[in-house]
Formats: C-alpha cells, sequence, structure tokens
C-alpha cells in the first residue's frame, strides 16, 4: 500500500488541490481493485473448503483492521484537520463520504426490508431521505460552508448572538445524534453476530474498537478518508446480490431497469396467495388463537384457574397412569410456566392475542405490495377514512424524513468541509447521486426478494427448506421463524414470520449465491453502521468539547487540550451509547425516525430563518427551537407505545389528525418557524454585526460585497 | 448595511432560481403523492405514481441540485463574486 496518503501539499491553492485530488483517485482505484481481488480469493478458497465461520471472521477482520488502519494513517491533533478535514475535501470525495456517513445501518439493511413488509407505504423513506437533499442543497449546505466555522453549534451561537442558542443547540444535537447513533452500534452488533458467531453483546464492543481507533486518532479527516473506503465497500455489496437475482428472474443485469414486470408478477401471486385454500386455513387458526385468548381476557381470574386445574389434572393423571417420567416432567413444567397471577397473565394473553390477530390476515399481514395506502377513496366511511389517514401519515412521514435529512448536524457538519462554496455545491450533488445509487436499488431488491419468496419458497415441503432460514433461526427467532401451523408438511406464507432487518442480509442466500457473498453484504451492512457511528459520535463529541467546553466554558483552552477533551469525550459517549445499545431498546425503526423529527423540529427552521431573515433574533430562535422540540417530544411520549412505559404515561392515547408519533415533527417545524418568526418581531432587532454576518454568508466572496455602494 | 445594486440583483436570481426548483421538489413529492391512486396508470410495467416515488422523484432530486450547484457557480461569476481560486 506504498504511497497511500492522505497529505496534502503546501497551501490551499488550485493547483495542490487538484495534484491532491489525483491523489486521492489513483488511492481508492486501487483500493476498489484490492477489496475485488480480496473477494475473488475468498471465493476461490471457499471453493477448496474454507469454512463459513472462517469467511465471517476473515470479513470481519479484515475491513475492521483496514478501517483502523486508515485511521492510523491519518491520525492528527491539528484543530482544523481534527475537526474539518482541512477543509480540502475534494467535493466527489465528500460526497462519498456523505453518503457513507448518512447510510446507516437503517438505510442499507432496514430499508429494503421496510419496503418488502410495507410495499409503497415505506417508499416514504425512500422519498423522504433523498428529497432532503434539496432542503441541504438550495437553503443550508453553501451558507454554512461560507460561515466557515466547524459545528451547528457554532453557527447558531455566531447568528443568534450568545450562548443560550447555542446551548439549546448543544442539547438539540446531542440528543438526535444519541438516538441515532444507538440504532447503529445496535445494527454492528446484529452483524458481527451473524458473521462471526460472537455473543451480541460481544459483537458490539468489536465493531466499536473499529468505530473508535479510526475517530479517536483522527477525527474527522480520518473519519472522512474511512467513510469514502466504506461508501466503495457498502455499493458494491449491496448491488452484487441484487443484480445476481434480477439476472436469474429476468435475464437482465439492471434491476432498476426491469423490476416493473416483476412487480406485476407479484401483484398477481399476491392475489393466487389471497385465494389460496391452505393460506386460509393458517390464517383460520390464527383466528381461532386469537379469538380464544380474546375470550380468556374477558374473565382473567376464572380462565386462569381453568388452565391450572387442566394442566394439574394432566399431570395428576399422568402419575396415575405411570406415564414415563419425561412426560410428567413435561407436564409439571407446563404447570409452572402458566403466568403467576392475574395480571400477568392478562399482560400475557393481551400480547399473544395481538400476536396471533396481526397473523390471521392475508399475505401474513403485508398490504399488497403495489397498492397506494390502505383503505378505499370510494368505499364506505370507514374505508375512506382508513384512505385519509395512510395517505396522511404517508405524507407527513414524507416531509419530517426530508426536514430532518436537511437538519441533522453530523450531515451538515461535512459542509464544513469542502475547500470552496463552489464545492459545497457541488458537494451536495455527489452526495445525492451516491446515496440515489443505493436508494433507487432498494425497491428493486424488495420486489426481487418478495417475487422470489412468494414463487419459490412458499409451497416449498418443510424438510426442503433451505439453509438460511434455520441459520438466521439461531440468530434471533424473534426475527424469523417458521412452523408448520396448520400441519400440512408444506411451508405457507403465514407460517413465516419474518423480521425487515434480515432481508438484506439473507438476500445472497435466497438467491442461491456462494457464502462469500453472504459475508461481503454483512460486511457492507457493516461499514454502513460504522461509518455512520463514526459521524455521530464526532458530533457529539465536537459539540461538547467544541461548543459546551471551548465555547462556553474556557475560551482560553489550548488546541492540543480542546482536541485531547474531545477524543476523551468520545470514547465516554461510544461507551454510553453501546451500553444502551445492548439492552436492545425495543424499537430501532422508531429510535431513528425520532431522531429525524427531532432534527427537523429544532434545527431546521431556527438555521434557516437564520440565513434568509435577517430579522431573526436570539429570543426568537431560542424560544423556537424549545418550542418545536417540546412539542415533538410532548407528542411522541404520550402516543408511543413505548416511551409512554418510559414516561409513565397512563392516560388514553390522543392521535391529533390520526397522525403517527412517528411524524412528530410535522407538528415541531411549523410551530417553530411561527414562533421564531412572532417572538423576533416583538423583541428587537439584531445587532448590526449579525445583518453583516448574514450578509457575508449569502455572498461566496465577501471582499466584492463590502465594496457595495 | 447597505448592499449594492448588483449584490441584490445576484440574491434576487438566487431566490428566483430557489423558489421555482422547490415548487418542481414539492410538486414530484407531495402533489404526485397525494394523487397516487389517480395516477396509478401503467408506465413500463410499475403503477406511475409508484414509481415516481421509487426512481422519478430521485432523478428530478439529483438534477434539481445538480441544476442548482451549476446555475449559482456561474451566477458567482456572473456578479463577480466567485471566491478566487
Amino acid at each position: 500500500m506504498a504511497g497511500l496518503s492522505f497529505e496534502h501539499g503546501s497551501g490551499s491553492s488550485a493547483e495542490a488541490n487538484r495534484a491532491f485530488k489525483a491523489q486521492l483517485n489513483k488511492v481508492y482505484g486501487w483500493y476498489t481493485g484490492g477489496f475485488i481481488a480480496f473477494v475473488i480469493v475468498l471465493a476461490i478458497f471457499e471453493q477448496m473448503g474454507l469454512s463459513r465461520q472462517w469467511i465471517g471472521f476473515i470479513f470481519l477482520f479484515a475491513t475492521v483492521a483496514l478501517y483502523a488502519g486508515i485511521g492510523i494513517m491519518s491520525r492528527t491533533s491539528d484543530a482544523a484537520e481534527y475537526y474539518v478535514a482541512g477543509r480540502r475535501v475534494p467535493a466527489v470525495y465528500n460526497g462519498m463520504a456523505t453518503g457513507a456517513d448518512w447510510m446507516s445501518a437503517a438505510s442499507f439493511i432496514g430499508m429494503a426490508g421496510t419496503l418488502y413488509l410495507t410495499g409503497y407505504g415505506g417508499l416514504a423513506f425512500i422519498l423522504g431521505w433523498t428529497g432532503g437533499y434539496c432542503l441541504v442543497a438550495l437553503f443550508l449546505a453553501p451558507y454554512l460552508r461560507k460561515f466557515g466555522q466547524f459545528t451547528i453549534p457554532d453557527f447558531l451561537g455566531a447568528r443568534f448572538e450568545g450562548n443560550l442558542p447555542r446551548f439549546i443547540g448543544i442539547l438539540a444535537a446531542i440528543l438526535c445524534s444519541f438516538t441515532y447513533v444507538v440504532a447503529q452500534i445496535y445494527g454492528v452488533g446484529l452483524i458481527t453476530t451473524r458473521l462471526s458467531g460472537l455473543a451480541f453483546e460481544i459483537g458490539i464492543f468489536v465493531g466499536l474498537g473499529g468505530i473508535l481507533v479510526c475517530s479517536f486518532l483522527g477525527g474527522m479527516r480520518a473519519v472522512t478518508w474511512t467513510q469514502v473506503a466504506q461508501y466503495i465497500i457498502l455499493i458494491i455489496a449491496y448491488m452484487i446480490p441484487v443484480v445476481w437475482l434480477s439476472v436469474k428472474q429476468t435475464g437482465v443485469p439492471v434491476p432498476q431497469a426491469v423490476y416493473g414486470s416483476q412487480l406485476q408478477k407479484v401483484s398477481a401471486a399476491e392475489q393466487k396467495l389471497i385465494d389460496d385454500p391452505k393460506e386460509k386455513e393458517v390464517i383460520a387458526i390464527f383466528k381461532k388463537q386469537a379469538d380464544d385468548f380474546a375470550a380468556k381476557l374477558k374473565d382473567v381470574p376464572a380462565a386462569l384457574a381453568a388452565d391450572r386445574a387442566a394442566a394439574q389434572k394432566k399431570v395428576d393423571d399422568l402419575k396415575a397412569a405411570n406415564a414415563p417420567v419425561a412426560d410428567i416432567q413435561a407436564a409439571e413444567k407446563a404447570l409452572a410456566a402458566l403466568p403467576a397471577n392475574d395480571a400477568a397473565a392478562k399482560a400475557a394473553w393481551t400480547a399473544a392475542q395481538a400476536a396471533a390477530a396481526a397473523r390471521a390476515r392475508p399475505l401474513a399481514g403485508m398490504p399488497r405490495h403495489a397498492a397506494q395506502y390502505v383503505g378505499d377513496p370510494n368505499g364506505d366511511a370507514a374505508a375512506q377514512k382508513t384512505f385519509n389517514e395512510s395517505r396522511r401519515n404517508f405524507l407527513a412521514l414524507v416531509f419530517c424524513l426530508m426536514v430532518g435529512t436537511a437538519a441533522l448536524p453530523h450531515i451538515l457538519m461535512r459542509y464544513y468541509t469542502t475547500p470552496s462554496v463552489r464545492e459545497a455545491r457541488q458537494s451536495v450533488t455527489w452526495s445525492l447521486f451516491f446515496i440515489f445509487l443505493l436508494y433507487f436499488t432498494a425497491p428493486a431488491l424488495a420486489v426481487l426478494v418478495k417475487y422470489e419468496i412468494f414463487t419459490t419458497l412458499v409451497g416449498t415441503p418443510f424438510d426442503r427448506l433451505p439453509d438460511w432460514i434455520a441459520a438466521w433461526n439461531r440468530v434471533d427467532p424473534a426475527l424469523l421463524s417458521v412452523s408448520d401451523v396448520n400441519k400440512d408438511g408444506i411451508f405457507q406464507l403465514g407460517e413465516m414470520r419474518i423480521g425487515g432487518d434480515i432481508i438484506v442480509l439473507a438476500t445472497p442466500a435466497i438467491g442461491g449465491l456462494p457464502y462469500v457473498v453472504s459475508g461481503m453484504v454483512a460486511a457492507g451492512g457493516l461499514a454502513a453502521a460504522l461509518s455512520t457511528a463514526d459521524g455521530l459520535l464526532l458530533t457529539i463529541a465536537n459539540a461538547l468539547s467544541h461548543d459546551l467546553y471551548y465555547k462556553m466554558i474556557d475560551p482560553n483552552a489550548s488546541t492540543a487540550r480542546r482536541v485531547a477533551i474531545s477524543k476523551a469525550l468520545l470514547l465516554v459517549v461510544a461507551l454510553a451509547a453501546a451500553a444502551v445499545a445492548a439492552q436492545k431498546p425495543a424499537d430501532i425503526l422508531f429510535l431513528v425516525s425520532a431522531a429525524f423529527s427531532f432534527a427537523a423540529a429544532s434545527f431546521f427552521p431556527a438555521l434557516v430563518l437564520g440565513v434568509f431573515w435577517k430579522r431573526a433574533n436570539k429570543w426568537g430562535a431560542s424560544l423556537g427551537m424549545v418550542a418545536g422540540l417540546g412539542i415533538t417530544f410532548y407528542y411522541m411520549a404520550t402516543t408511543q407505545p413505548w416511551l409512554r412505559g418510559i414516561f409513565g404515561v397512563t392516560s388514553p392515547v390522543e392521535l391529533w389528525f390520526g397522525i403517527q408519533p412517528i411524524s412528530a415533527g410535522v407538528f415541531g417545524v411549523p410551530l417553530g418557524f411561527a414562533v421564531i418568526i412572532i417572538v423576533s418581531l416583538i423583541t428587537p432587532a439584531p445587532s448590526r454585526g449579525v445583518q453583516e454576518l448574514v450578509e457575508h454568508v449569502r455572498y461566496p466572496n465577501v471582499k466584492l460585497a463590502a465594496q457595495g455602494t | 448595511m447597505e448592499v449594492s445594486e448588483n449584490l441584490q440583483r445576484y440574491l434576487q436570481k438566487n431566490l428566483r432560481i430557489t423558489s421555482i426548483l422547490m415548487v418542481i421538489w414539492f410538486v414530484v413529492t407531495f402533489v404526485v403523492a397525494y394523487f397516487a391512486r389517480d395516477l396509478a396508470f401503467n408506465f413500463f410495467g410499475w403503477p406511475f405514481s409508484w414509481w415516481v416515488a421509487a426512481q422519478g422523484a430521485l432523478v428530478v432530486y439529483v438534477l434539481i441540485i445538480g441544476y442548482y450547484a451549476y446555475y449559482m457557480n456561474r451566477l458567482d461569476i456572473e456578479h463577480g463574486v466567485a471566491e478566487e481560486e
């Protein structure tokens, strides 16, 4: 790897920048070739008999060591290097790094799974997570680059004169980044477990080592160059299995262009499955289970007593009949496993009733893939209401994800790293282009996998089900479980419960590819989770060290001290996030989406008005951020089941306009705008210095701007 | 601070292109999604509104951002506010 260097020539002249870019092209060109060669060599070894466990280990350790190596090579303690990678990352590479920073475990692992499970409804994520970049490009990136500091709270502090807006910015940045990073580390744990067979908790800490070495030693500089490397791995890993499935099903290696025809076939298969008598049989069994539990729930004490008596009678009968010891023990175990009291019985039966009811629906509860929204606009009142709420929630979710995208500090921070405003604008284009490559492939992947499962897997005898089902069942039965519910020996769609998080990771196996591709896809998912975690941890540590410590507590701190503090905080935050992730918090997708709603409601109004409205002032921005964040948090805490549990909310759930808690930001963003505007207008205008700052960020070259009349 | 006529024109053009592009953004995102059921005619195999949400809108987003960068970078030079290299 001689010649691999992230050292920059002298100065920041255009020529040095060009030479630097040429150098990067060479390095990453070789790197991509090297990665492909590495996969081919492993594939040959697999044919020669290398075990799956070893392939998993080699992928895990080779990639983590690679990222750590880049981290070590770009170690630095210079502040500009540490916080903004020396501000000379060329637009294309900043685009790739932003792409990796952006595409998290949720995008790589979760999104195609969500699309598989929800069809058109899942496209809200595709739209939201790409369309948000239009807001970044048009409203924020060039202006923040012109402002040219280190963090987002920096901008709030300078634009809104003072530490109060800066402090609220710090709190909001930590709140959304931390919620988000927990989800990433959970993803890391899931993948390392699958790759290596290590325990989930150990897997988390192995992955964490890779994250830390990188960001710890080299800050933004190391993170940027690692993220470029991670982008290359993740995009190759995502594409290969989809292209393979596409060739297998349609004979065309461009899945994005041809999956329309597969979508039509999936719709036809859905109709067949809905009409299939065997599927109806499975549904009837679940329906009966749900009804049985519902009947028991009507009178819990009596039902529990009856269950106890029946279990006790069985034990007694077996004993009386001198049955084998094993049978008696099993019956005693069943007796002991009954709920201890009425409250426990009620909780257990309610959960069981809901689970059975969820599965007692056609297509295992999935909506038809091509159908836009559920319900019927021309049907009866109930169907119309369902349709309207479904559509409203789709639009609200798209809105929250878009505005959240344009307000997540770890993404906005990236546009501080380009050499100029001009490059910042181009860099957003490249960012979205690289993200687009994966996002317009994900819906294709979901449709192709669905076709494979509906047409190949359904109807297979149970004893001939493929290996991947058993393998994933071992990792976590909550992710995939299969049982012969109607005892006919044939697999029906209704008999499988599948979690969205395994669709992408299992795709190579579903398509019948060699195990080395599964390893590569897992390594890609790991790259996605690690790169996002890197960026997020850096954002949190910088908010604390740069904004809180340097700007608010000790403005005389030396550069070396600030960087040292940032590194120490990074370690603390990473360990805290890993500790939370090891608890497997209830709902990962909700955590990620909550981060978007928080970011949208707190940052977006203040940042946009800060650039486009000179009259916005300190009190308006501070109160606006608090109000936006406050109402978003309040709505989630009172409507989302998991948060209701944490905060002990017992009042009945009251949805506003039927909006789901995941889109709470739809209330926070307008309120934030309204509060900033109203409060700014009734309090004094900002100082002349601030007005000049706004002028300053609006024109890329301030010297000419100052020559005005 | 008094701003020269040149810079005011620069800002106006910036705001105008921003508004035009945001209208396009709004139409491909929210208007198409709102009328998704009505726009479900067959488009190379996909229902049209399904295809827009999965691919069409994304292509438009890339074009919006790319055009904005191209337009603004030229506007900088035209109005003499481009950065020196």
